[in-house]
Order: C-alpha cells, then structure tokens, then sequence
C-alpha cells in the first residue's frame, strides 16, 4: 500500500488521539505513516505528558477531560499510551519538529526520545509527503 | 468447513473497539508465517467490516468469517 503524512500541530488529547487512531489503521491495512509532531503538538511528546492534555473543546478546567477520559476507559478506547506503543510496534515513524524546539526551549532530553525518529524541519516533512496519497493536518 | 478449521493463531480482541482488533490482527500478520491460518475473534461490529478490507489490501486470504452469539470470528491465510 502507500504511505499517509499527518502532521499533529494540536497539542489536545481529542485531535493527538485521532492522528495516532488514524495513524494506527493506515499501518495496520498496510501502509507507512509518518506522524510530524509540532507546535503544541510537541507538548505530548515532552516526557510523561502525552496524555497530560486538555480537549479541544468542553475541557471546563480539567473537569471535561477528567469525565471524557472516565468516558473513554468505561467504553474500552485504548489510551494514548497503547494507541502510541501500537503506532510504534507496526513500524510507524515520528519526527520532532526543531524549530518549536528552539522556539519553546525544548531539548531532546525533554522529549521521550525511544518515540522519535528524526528531528527535522518543514523540508522533512514535504520530503516525506512526495510519496504519500494523504496527508492530514490535526 | 469453518468449523474445522485448525488456527496457528488466536487474536482475541472481544470487547475491545476501535482501532484494537485492527491493529492486534496486523500485529498477529506481522509474527505469522506464511500459510498460518489466524482466527481474529472480537465483538465491535465495525472491525467485523474493516478487517476484511484490511485483509484485502495486505494482499491476505480470507477464508471466511462465522458468527454465533454476537462474537465474531473471522479466518485469515498469511
């Protein structure tokens, strides 16, 4: 099959776990994936903070996330952290967006570095988009 | 004929939804050899429809899909 390019610029819980669900399909049907993390989408690459996120909307102080994540675990969706290690286990690739890095101060040892492949600019992304059928912007 | 079938491999994906089944079958193409028979057996009613079009497009055989009480079991040749 082809290959899919998602760019994850939000940084909320909601839209990382539709790229990463998305993400997950595309592989599992056969296809190869790379993820862009950038902008507050970086944020959940930051160590420990992946599914440290608010919703995109209703997330009411951390009271809307709280309820959405109670939500989510009581109708079985798998959490950010298994929809991640999938996203990896099926050969799924992630690059690190180097400029938010400088913009937001973050150093590689902020990030959890087992997730990342390459850290690169807008070149690696378009690069990596020349051979896909679709890309997405979450 | 479905009854007999002999799997190598059991995906047990019942009560998990969307992405799991899909994502735990191609975990389970990825370790078989070929001609394995793996048996994906889950409940979501959408990967019931979405493994089989994933079966296609990995260029897999699928050998049949049996259903009793609401659990699903669908047959894949690597």
């Amino acid at each position: 099959m082809d290959k899919a390019t998602i760019v994850v610029h939000s940084g909320d819980l909601d839209k990382v776990m539709s790229a990463l669900i998305i993400g997950n399909g595309y592989l599992a049907m056969g296809g190869e994936v790379t993820l862009y993390f950038t902008f507050w989408g970086l944020q959940r690459l930051i160590k420990g903070r992946l599914s440290k996120a608010p919703l995109s909307r209703m997330h009411f102080f951390g009271l809307g996330t709280w309820m959405m994540k109670r939500k989510m675990k009581k109708a079985n969706v798998a959490p950010p952290e298994k929809l991640m290690a999938d996203f990896k286990a099926l050969g799924g690739r992630i690059i690190a967006c180097e400029m938010t890095m400088e913009v937001m101060g973050i150093s590689k040892s902020d990030l959890d570095e087992t997730l990342i492949d390459e850290y690169g600019a807008v070149g690696m992304y378009v690069n990596e988009s020349k051979k896909a059928r679709m890309t997405l912007f979450i | 004929m479905l009854q007999t079938i002999q799997s190598d491999i059991v995906v047990d994906v019942v009560g998990e939804t969307c992405p799991v089944p899909l994502v735990e079958m191609r975990k389970a193409v990825m370790k078989a050899k070929k001609g394995d028979i793996i048996e994906v057996k889950g409940t979501h009613p959408a990967s019931k429809q979405e493994i089989p079009m994933a079966v296609d497009s990995l260029g897999l055989e699928l050998l049949g899909i049996r259903e009793e009480d609401q659990v699903w079991h669908i047959f894949i040749q690597k």
